[in-house]
């Protein structure tokens, strides 16, 4: 089982956050902090596993983790999980954020946080895994965005206007922290 | 109003959606708490408008504060709102922040039950998506109980993106919703061999989270696993299954055996290493016995630790110490990895190495590594893996009873210096480390107490950190050991000056009372060492500093303190007093503390026999009257001893008068008074008590203060190093010595190095542990924990028949006709009849296989395999009951075209026993558990209780059952619940005969027996006299054996001896075996494995007075011979007085007759066989029965001798049977003026001559 899955940026600020038990929100602060100070003190050519998380979990649970540039994504599981399955696991979720983003960044995740747990919703369901085939993935994902668009349709025409407008002002959109080249999928240990 | 609408929206149209938020927030960086709770305000506004379009909107920037830690459960309500929408994208935002937000206590969850309800059966299989992936992570118990159905009914979707989902969300159905797991099972099982990759990696998925927490459950789904195992390409379900192989391993050692092949196969080929990993791990976890396999692991896990990926080291080294518990001679020839990896810059790795350590030492390296690990020690940065190392260091020089420790002063030496690590929690493990050395190692005392002492002149150092580590527990020890130890102590008044600083009280209270303890210690041996030398100076002197000194514990907070200083402090005034007039006390004062301590056993104290009527749950006193609590209560709340005695004793009195509140007033005062006299009364008032023991000397006595430049060096200590290396000059003082040698001794010094144990160890530790008499410390004393585990709930066996009432839930509407729900149930039962119909045929294509399978097996062996948990030879009454129950319930089901769980459960325990035996060839799958079934076809049809009617009207019987069958099925047809109520008659009614059947008692009337028999009315309805098909096998006192012959004519080669033991004793009667002495022929059934020699344990233990059944197998080789076989059974009377060991001779007489299987056969089947020629072999034989009616003539014979009857004209008949190895015989009876002639005809001339000696000792004896 997988119990929490957490990202954060290189400065602890969550930039996703999805636990598949109940904790209160300062308890679940609490925690992001925790896991933040254990991961980020850890130097990038050390292992990506580690234990002894007090608030989250116990003796069985770990933290497999991936640092990708500005961004830790932090599984938080328990024994039944193989270790480096996750770690395939983290890669596949990057993968198709990547892919659904195009070139993804720190700053989509930050203003589409939503998508970003419909996209982990295809993945992971309550805590198990629910499919790692990254095209079937991409294929529902995909459809959904379709269903979303016919929906939208005419309605919401004003508001996406708006919107635009409202885009018109930032200065632009800075793309600047690009996410390292991925491995392509015939590199996975898997 | 529409326009109303309009305008609304468009208003709404400029409100922030998401992104503006976070835009927002990232702009406010200084104030972004307020800025937040502006949009607050906003999103309740926005809450309020009606347009979901808007409120959605709203509950999407909630869920994004929520992610920063605000608290949005106040929204619970419009989220739901939000959920109704009939638009996916407004949906799936509600169903979002539900899922982030909701949990147990949501009260608002119980309004969703029928939404969720209605997206779970949209057509739009993106609605129900969002819907399951929601509620799997808020769902409560009662949503799973009433959504329970609906998903079951998902999980047949044809879309497999419902199914996938449908079936993994059922995990978290069970865990909500027990009950639900056993109706669901089934199809959940199904779903392990779905088309869809995702479903069935599913379906793997929630089996493998059930199976972790009961795995014993799941062990029948092991060969189905193992297909999938085998056939499956998909990582991540091999990974799940290996990893749920893990955890059946254990309970099943058979399926290690047979998983070794593809596991193996798996590990040479995979590239994956994450199946690599997984694959080894249950190597090690499942069949750690298997030498081979656990030496490839070692070696793949070497190339892993290797590896330049730290996530394969950590990993590799993970593995390793798990193979440590049980292989530590592989795991140590990696030793120099290992040691490798202590040296990583990963921490993780590091510690993981650390692990491994425990199993690296050796006499010779333990001073070497520790060496290694105080180094570390010292650069290490951050307390925890500092700890880690500390805690090493004691355990792998410790284990084992100090086994790897040579030098005890280089020990003692590591434990003072691991006193200076900083910031350490495990002070309490290094004091309990050096009272155990001073304690057990008799010869290092001397030593320890030198060094104890130094610490004790250092206390202040450790002291000082006291208030941010327990590094002072080590100062506990110190006290003790200087104490306990005192004739050790060099200079014991510098010591007891040392414990009388001041600064002492900040310790914790518990250290300062160990201190005042063992000062008392230290006075009397500086006393007695003072009286010895006759200094009269320095008896005052330290009288003089123990008046002064002491008074600093009297004022200590501590209870415990206070009360043991004012108690030493009496008795040193005692003794001064003493002094002064000359008299000589030191020994005396030393008797106080006369005798050795030895260590006490870690369960000495629960191994106290509670002495006799000690009943620690009685009042000692009566129990104060609730009065009692205004007087003792109030101010005091420490009462002294008297006035304890006091209230106990005015008892009797209170009870005849109620004290008025003068009176109360009066005493209290008198207390008061009391308390102001008593030393022993901790007082409000402080002041008083310091003027009163005048310790006004406190703040006079010089303390030295002592300037140190490393403030946190022990000075004086022994560096341990230097028997590092003494003990390495010692190493190469011996190799050049050795090497100036000739060859030979080379040779034998590279032998000698080898084996660590010529190493000498310097001193002896002792093993003495104080322990009561009689007790033992390997006592099991496994109180068995009660775990409140959630998981509990879900152990349920999985291979029982689902019952009546096990069935999820269905919705129903309470106003409806009755009807309605019926036909919706009825709906129901017919799919899964079907299903289990297809099922059962599944079973019975395997069951045949089986069968053939077995036919080959057969001649390649006789001998059975016994397995610890498998089919044991041996079958219980009990065990067989509920096997001829549900063979009864089969034979009725079968013609009714329905369920019949219990024949698949019998299948499938036996499929599984056959796939695991399958792979030994040699060995055949239990046959006596296959021919249970059958054996008991011949018990039934044979019917228990005999009356004429019964025995001669078998064939009719038949017939007139096939007839019941018909209107029966008609019956059915009007609907399942009927069915049901027969079948459970059914099964009472032949509870009912075979519990009649075992007594075998006499003969009822026939009117109590079945059907057929009022149906036949045949006109004889002749009394019989009680027959009953047990023989005597022996008797003794203690025990009476009795015993049926079974056999089925299935298995030609095979007989069953049942047994009755009947215990006539009062005593237990246990460890029966059961043996037989082989004869050619006839040879018992032992096992795989077990000599012919071996007996056979009867799987009972005999009750008192009681009676049970034991069956045992015999393999034949010929039938035609009767036989005779000596046998013994031995056992073991348990009685009060002790066990005695007993046994019991017997003789098995196995006639031609118990080769004989009833088979039924039609009288022109018979005459055709008859003139047919193929009965050769013709006898004869003329008797004079003892009972000369011919009714029961037959009956006797056909109910001892196995036959049915065919025809029967006035009094003459012909009988019928066939071996079991397929011989007819044939027999016409005959019977004129009382002498019964008997003629018969058999293809097997033996047989017949045996069977005809049968039938003349039957009639002819006296019954």
């Amino acid at each position: 089982m997988i119990k929490a899955i957490l990202v954060f940026n290189n400065h602890g600020k969550p930039r996703m956050s999805r636990f598949y038990q109940h904790y209160a929100e300062d308890i679940q602060q609490q925690i992001i902090r925790e896991t933040f100070h254990l991961v980020s003190k850890r130097d990038d050519n050390v292992c990506n596993f580690l234990e002894g998380g007090t608030l989250i979990g116990g003796s069985d649970y770990k933290l497999i983790y991936r640092h990708y540039a500005t961004l830790y994504f932090v599984f938080c599981v328990d024994s039944s999980e193989s270790e480096l399955g996750i770690l395939d696991l983290i890669q596949v979720f990057v993968e198709t954020l990547d892919k659904c983003f195009e070139n993804v960044c720190e700053l989509d995740l930050i203003f589409h946080v939503d998508k970003v747990h419909y996209i982990l919703a295809e993945l992971v369901m309550g805590g198990m895994v629910l499919e790692t085939n990254m095209t079937e993935i991409l294929t529902r994902i995909e459809e959904q965005n379709k269903m979303e668009k016919q929906e939208a349709g005419i309605a919401a025409a004003p508001a996406r206007a708006v919107s635009a407008v409202k885009d018109m002002n930032i200065p632009q959109k800075i793309k600047d922290i690009k996410l390292p080249d991925l491995p392509s999928i015939g590199n996975l240990k898997f | 109003m529409a326009l109303k609408k309009v305008k609304g929206t468009l208003e709404r149209v400029l409100d922030k959606n998401l992104q503006d938020l976070v835009r927002g927030i990232r702009n406010h960086k200084e104030n972004e708490a307020k800025y937040i709770a502006e949009c607050i305000d906003e999103i309740k506004q926005e809450l309020k408008q009606e347009n979901l379009a808007i409120k959605s909107n709203a509950v999407n920037k909630l869920t994004y504060l929520q992610m920063l830690g605000y608290d949005i459960s106040w929204a619970a309500f419009n989220i739901i709102e939000v959920m109704s929408s009939t638009k996916f994208t407004i949906k799936r935002i509600g169903y979002l922040s539900a899922s982030q937000c909701f949990h147990d206590e949501t009260d608002v969850l119980m309004l969703t039950t029928n939404m969720i309800r209605k997206d779970l059966s949209s057509q739009n299989i993106y609605d129900a998506g969002v819907a399951l992936s929601g509620l799997s992570c808020f769902i409560t118990a009662d949503l799973a109980r009433d959504l329970a159905n609906d998903i079951m009914t998902l999980m047949t979707s044809s879309r497999p993106y419902l199914r996938k989902k449908a079936v993994l969300i059922m995990y978290k159905v069970f865990l909500q919703f027990p009950e639900a797991l056993r109706p669901a099972f089934p199809r959940l099982k199904e779903k392990l061999e779905d088309a869809d990759p995702g479903v069935q990696s599913a379906a793997v998925n929630v089996i493998c989270e059930l199976a972790r927490k009961n795995p014993k459950n799941y062990l029948s789904l092991a060969p189905l696993f193992f297909k999938l195992m085998t056939s499956s390409t998909n990582n991540w379900v091999l990974i799940k299954i290996i990893k749920l192989f893990s955890a059946l391993t254990p309970l099943e050692p058979r399926l290690g055996k047979k998983l070794i092949e593809p596991l193996t196969n798996l590990i040479h080929s995979t590239s994956a290493m994450s199946l690599l990993y997984e694959c080894i791990n249950t190597v090690i976890a499942g069949i750690p016995n298997h030498t081979a396999s656990i030496q490839l692991c070692v070696q793949k896990l070497r190339i892993l630790i290797e590896d330049s990926d730290q996530n394969l080291k950590y990993l590799g080294l993970l593995a390793m110490s798990r193979i440590l518990a049980t292989h530590p001679k592989s795991v140590q020839m990696h030793k120099d990895l290992i040691l490798q990896c202590l040296d990583d810059k990963d921490e993780s790795i590091r510690l993981r190495a650390l692990d491994l350590l425990y199993g690296m030492v050796s006499k010779k390296n333990l001073m070497e590594i520790v060496k290694k690990l105080m180094i570390h020690m010292d650069k290490a940065e951050g307390s925890h893996y500092r700890d880690e190392l500390l805690s090493k260091i004691i355990l792998i020089s410790s284990q084992s009873n100090y086994q790897f420790v040579t030098n005890f002063e280089w020990y003692v030496s590591i434990l003072v210096e691991l006193t200076r690590m900083e910031g350490t929690r495990h002070g309490k493990m290094i004091a309990s480390q050096m009272l155990d050395v001073a304690i057990r190692v008799q010869a290092i005392r001397q030593f320890a107490v030198d060094q104890m002492a130094i610490l004790l002149e250092n206390s202040h150092v450790l002291a000082n950190n006291s208030q941010r580590n327990g590094i002072c527990e080590v100062l506990y020890a110190a006290a003790w050991i200087c104490g306990e130890f005192s004739e050790c102590l060099k200079d014991p008044k510098s010591t007891l000056e040392a414990m009388l600083r001041p600064k002492i009280t900040i310790l914790p209270g518990h250290i300062q009372s160990v201190y005042v303890q063992n000062i008392l210690k230290l006075y009397g041996k500086v006393v007695r060492q003072a009286e010895d030398d006759g200094e009269e100076d320095l008896l005052r002197e330290v009288n003089q500093l123990m008046s002064e000194k002491l008074p600093i514990f009297v004022s200590s907070a501590d209870l415990e303190v206070q009360e043991r200083a004012c108690c030493i402090l009496q008795l040193v005034k005692y003794v001064s007093k003493l002094l002064d007039k000359g008299a000589k006390i030191g020994d005396d004062i030393e008797l106080l503390y006369a005798g050795e301590l030895n260590p006490v056993a870690p369960k000495a104290q629960r191994k106290v026999p509670v002495p006799e009527g000690l009943d620690l749950d009685k009042w000692i006193n009566q129990p104060p009257p609730e009065s009692s609590d205004e007087e003792i209560g109030g101010p005091a709340f420490f009462t002294s001893g008297s006035e304890h005695r006091d209230t106990y004793q005015y008892e009797s009195e209170r009870k005849s008068y109620e004290p008025t509140a003068e009176e109360l007033e009066k005493r209290r005062e008198a207390r008061k008074v009391e308390m102001e006299h008593n030393p022993h009364y901790l007082k409000g008032d402080i002041k008083k008590k310091s003027k009163k023991y005048d310790t006004s000397h406190i703040d006079d006595i010089p303390v030295a203060t002592l300037d140190l430049s490393v403030p946190l060096h022990v000075p004086g200590l022994s560096a341990s190093d230097k028997y590092l290396n003494m003990y390495s000059n010692v190493d190469t003082r011996d190799k050049s010595k050795k090497g100036k040698k000739g060859k030979k001794k080379k040779r034998r010094k590279g032998k000698e190095t080898d084996s660590e144990e010529d190493l000498p160890a310097m001193h002896a530790v002792s093993t003495v542990e104080e322990m009561p008499e009689g007790a033992h410390l390997s006592d099991n004393e496994n109180a068995d924990e009660y775990s409140s585990d959630p998981f509990k709930k879900l152990d349920v066996n999985l291979d029982e028949p689902l019952r009546d009432d096990e069935k999820l839930p269905v919705r129903q509407h309470r106003l409806v006709l009755e009807a309605s729900p019926d036909k919706e149930l009825d709906g129901d039962t017919e799919k899964t009849k079907k299903k289990h119909r297809k099922e059962k045929e599944k079973k019975k294509d395997k069951k045949e296989k089986k069968e053939k399978k077995e036919k080959r097996d057969k001649k390649k062996s006789k001998s059975e395999n016994k397995e610890k948990d498998g089919p044991t030879l041996l079958l219980t009454a009990a065990e067989e009951e509920t096997a001829s129950e549900a063979n009864i319930v089969n034979n009725v089901e079968n013609t009714a075209n329905s369920t019949s769980p219990p024949e698949e459960q019998s299948d499938k325990t036996n499929d599984i026993e056959f796939w695991l035996s399958g792979s030994d060839a040699a060995t055949t799958p239990s046959p006596v558990k296959d021919s249970r079934p059958v054996v008991n076809n011949v018990d039934r049809t044979k019917s228990p209780k005999l009356t004429v009617n019964d025995v001669l009207s078998s064939e009719e019987e038949d017939g007139a059952k096939v007839n019941e069958e018909k209107p029966k099925k008609k019956k059915e047809k009007r609907g399942s619940k009927k069915e049901k109520k027969e079948k459970k008659d059914k099964k009472k009614k032949d509870k009912l005969r075979r519990h009649e059947y075992e007594e075998a008692e006499g003969i009822t009337t026939p009117s109590k027996e079945n059907i057929s028999m009022s149906q036949q009315g045949t006109p004889m309805e002749v009394q019989l006299p009680p027959m009953s098909s047990y023989k005597l096998l022996a008797e003794n006192a203690t025990l009476r054996m009795t015993y049926e012959t079974r056999v089925s004519p299935q298995r030609s080669d095979q007989i069953i001896i049942s047994v009755v033991f009947n215990n006539q004793t009062k005593n237990h009667l246990k460890d029966l075996e059961f043996n037989v002495l082989d004869t050619l022929n006839t040879k018992l059934i032992r096992g795989l494995g077990n000599s012919h020699h071996d007996a056979v344990r009867v799987p009972f233990i005999l009750l008192p007075e009681s009676q049970n059944e034991g069956q045992f197998a015999f393999s034949i080789e010929s039938i035609s011979m009767s036989q005779k076989m000596r046998g013994t059974l031995t056992y073991i009377i348990k009685s009060g007085d002790g066990s005695t060991h007993e046994k019991l001779d017997f003789k098995l007489h196995l006639p031609c007759s118990s080769y004989l299987v009833t088979t039924p056969c039609k009288s022109d089947e018979f005459a055709e066989l008859l003139a047919s020629g193929d009965l050769p072999e013709k006898g004869s034989c003329k008797l004079t029965p003892v009972d000369t009616e011919f009714p029961h003539v037959l009956a006797k014979m056909c109910f001892h001798l196995h036959f049915r009857l065919i025809e029967q004209v006035d009094k003459s008949a012909s009988l019928f049977s066939k071996s079991i190895q397929g011989h007819p015989v044939c027999l016409l009876v005959k019977m004129v003026n009382g002498s019964l002639n008997v003629d018969g005809k058999s293809s097997e001339s033996k047989l017949l001559s045996g069977l005809l000696d049968d039938i003349k000792s039957l009639l002819t004896e006296e019954s």
